[in-house]
């Protein structure tokens, strides 16, 4: 047997051997279970027909809401200085961000929610966050146990949010940013 | 996670849990792939040494397979959530090990030592007898938590076992270690690998029920807990047994992996630091004190601190009265005619450490014909079985087969590290086998089932929990009281 055919094969098992090792250790990688986090749809597909249409027929479970005003929440974007995202930034789901498009977002335990709370100070049903004609955003508590707070203050009606005032509900804080 | 967001129709970020999933192909895949890699040394030994491919390669291919295969099979049938790493990582070391010893086989020197017999068949009889019982395990053993019931037998066994070797007409002293038991017409055991995997079973038991004796009754001194003097009574009574085989049976090895295995145990159950320090200067104490009046002892050290004096005496004939080891320079000549790529499989020159080429020393016949690039791969391979085992026990739901697998695969760990330690000249060699790779029957088949074990907790681990979650709707909402 010729001495390069046996250097190639010697330096050939040693690269099979460690390709192994790199298969097994990236085998291990995949196998890293827990949680995933997926971002959800994106930029381009979420043209604002698309999201007028979902305005309109709303998905079957949300119709036990009051629907929400229409129409004006997509010119509300244009405006200067109009958020475009909600952010929790206390609680559980710290770090969850929420992209708003003029729907209405719903705040509870329930599992139809939009943000689903893990927080056993909230209510099922705690309250939502909607734009109004003008493209301003309310907050509106939905008859909460304990209550819904716009900085300091326990909401009794709907309340224009402003940006970045904290909204808090339990152990958990949101609040809306550009 | 339990919560989420959880609308599909808006842009958001959305946190689920991954269901887990069997992966059970991948482990075929890399099965497989665990396979052909030793098929492939097998034949780069014939190409070697004869110039052709070995006649043997179908019949060595296809039965490495076969055991794997059925390994495999046992596996996606018994226990379909299991790990999928462990059983490949344990098939390619297993027939890495065969292709070096059936290598050693072919070496006109040891062939002409006068009790040479040809051990590549042997082991490979040996495997499949090992992967036999893999299988059982997985069988007979639907859930590990079963083992918890015999705890107290448990100890009882493996103090049985450990003192088997002692009985006389029994015990087999072979080469000055007594691990040995020789059974009339069938070979010699070591019962010393058995009572490993039966004492992680008694540890864990009796840990799981006294940790938080051991762990919250305690004083603070200098940073460390200190445990109260009758806490103490445990460790101690390891630490005597472990003395005991140091002494009657000479062997550092066995007698180092029961008391690291059970402090290690004593660490993840008590997560008191404490205990290692009291671990390390107990064992320190003890291997010091016993290695001032044993001989045996006294001359593993000697060869440890000075190889090649030993050799030289070892070669110069010199008899006085000690037994002087020249193997240990060996290895380490070994080690460094193999230099970063090794001499290639079949061209070093190995079988000059006789018999122990493919037992005890099988480490430095890797590190000469693949060098150190071929033994760190060996070694991340025992580390990743030792991670996979630490991850079953990280992910395992109840606190007996958390502690059952990190004592395994702790014990495990520490046997590849006194070993391996041993032969590079870290610490003073011990007469302890190289898991899954170095010739011998009660290693191979002991340590297969402790791969079984290992399995049968990461499948009650990883498989989906039964019960799903109670909803959150349904509870009430806490009040918030001013």
């Amino acid at each position: 047997m010729s001495e390069l055919t046996l250097t190639v094969m010697r330096l050939g098992f040693l690269a099979v051997l460690w390709l192994f090792v790199i298969v097994a250790v990236q085998v291990i990688r995949s196998d890293l279970f827990g949680t995933r986090v997926t971002q959800r749809g994106s930029r381009r597909d979420a043209s604002r027909p698309q999201q007028a249409a979902r305005q309109t027929t709303p998905p079957p479970q949300r119709q036990q809401q009051a629907a929400p005003p229409s129409g004006g929440g997509g010119g509300g974007r244009q405006r200067r200085g109009a958020p475009t995202k909600l952010v929790v930034s206390e609680g559980t789901l710290t770090g969850t961000t929420v992209a708003l498009q003029g729907q209405t977002i719903t705040l509870g335990r329930a599992h139809d929610s939009t943000i689903v709370l893990d927080d056993d100070y909230a209510s099922s049903r705690h309250a939502r966050i909607y734009p109004d004609r003008d493209g301003q955003w309310i907050v509106e508590d939905l008859g909460s146990t304990n209550g819904t707070y716009l900085d300091r203050s326990r909401l009794t009606t709907p309340t224009p949010v402003p940006l970045g005032a904290p909204i808090r509900i339990g152990k958990t804080v949101i609040e809306l940013r550009k | 996670m339990s919560s989420s967001t959880n609308t599909p129709t808006h842009h958001t970020s959305t946190i689920g849990s991954i269901g887990t999933p069997s992966r059970r192909n991948t482990e075929l895949a890399l099965l497989v792939f665990a396979v052909l890699i030793p098929v492939f040394a097998y034949a780069n030994v014939g190409l070697a040494i004869d110039g052709t491919v070995p006649a043997g390669l179908l019949s060595y291919g296809l039965g490495l397979g076969l055991i794997a295969g059925v390994g495999h099979l046992g596996v996606r049938k018994f226990a379909p959530y299991a790990d999928p790493l462990l059983l490949p990582l344990a098939t390619l070391l297993n027939g890495l090990g065969l292709v070096m010893i059936w290598r050693l086989d072919q070496s006109k020197l040891l062939q002409s030592l006068p009790n040479f017999a040809q051990a590549a068949p042997r082991q490979l009889m040996y495997t499949a007898l090992g992967i036999g019982l893999f299988v059982a395990v997985l069988i007979f053993l639907k859930d590990h938590r079963v083992l918890q019931r015999y705890t107290y037998i448990s100890m009882f066994a493996a103090l049985v076992l450990l003192l088997l070797p002692l009985v006389p007409g029994l015990g087999a002293n072979i080469y000055g270690a007594k691990i040995w038991i020789s059974i009339p017409g069938l070979g010699t055991l070591q019962p010393g690998e058995f009572a490993k995997i039966i004492l992680a079973v008694f540890f864990a038991g009796y840990l799981m029920v006294k940790r938080d004796a051991l762990a919250l009754a305690s004083r603070r001194f200098m940073g460390l807990y200190l445990p109260r003097g009758r806490d103490l009574g445990p460790i101690l009574v390891v630490w005597f047994v472990s003395i005991l085989i140091l002494v009657f049976e000479t062997d550092l090895g066995t007698s180092l992996l029961f008391f690291g295995m059970f402090v290690i145990m004593l660490y993840v159950a008590t997560e008191r630091t404490s205990w290692i320090v009291f671990g390390l200067l107990m064992s320190a104490a003890g291997a010091v004190g016993v290695a001032s009046f044993e001989p045996h002892i006294q001359t593993r050290v000697q060869a440890w601190l000075n190889p090649l004096h030993e050799y030289k005496l070892s070669q110069a004939g010199t008899h006085d009265g000690i037994l002087h080891s020249e193997q240990a320079m060996q290895a380490l000549w070994a080690f460094g005619s193999g230099g970063t790529l090794g001499t290639g499989w079949g061209q070093g020159h190995s079988e000059l450490i006789r018999f122990a080429a493919n037992s005890d020393f099988i480490l430095a016949s890797f590190g000469e014909e693949l060098g150190l690039a071929g033994i760190m791969a060996i070694l991340v391979i025992y580390g990743l079985i030792a991670e996979r085992g630490i991850r079953t026990a990280l992910a395992a739901r109840d606190p007996f087969g958390k502690l059952l697998a990190v004592g395994l695969s702790g014990g495990f760990a520490l046997q590849v590290f006194v070993v391996a330690g041993g032969v590079m000249g870290l610490i003073p060699l011990t007469g302890m086998t190289m898991p899954f790779v170095a010739y011998g029957g009660s290693s191979v088949i002991a340590n297969w089932a402790l791969m079984g074990i290992l399995i049968r907790i990461s499948d009650t681990a990883r498989r989906p929990a039964p019960a799903p979650a109670p909803s959150p709707d349904a509870e009430m909402t806490q009040v918030v009281r001013p």
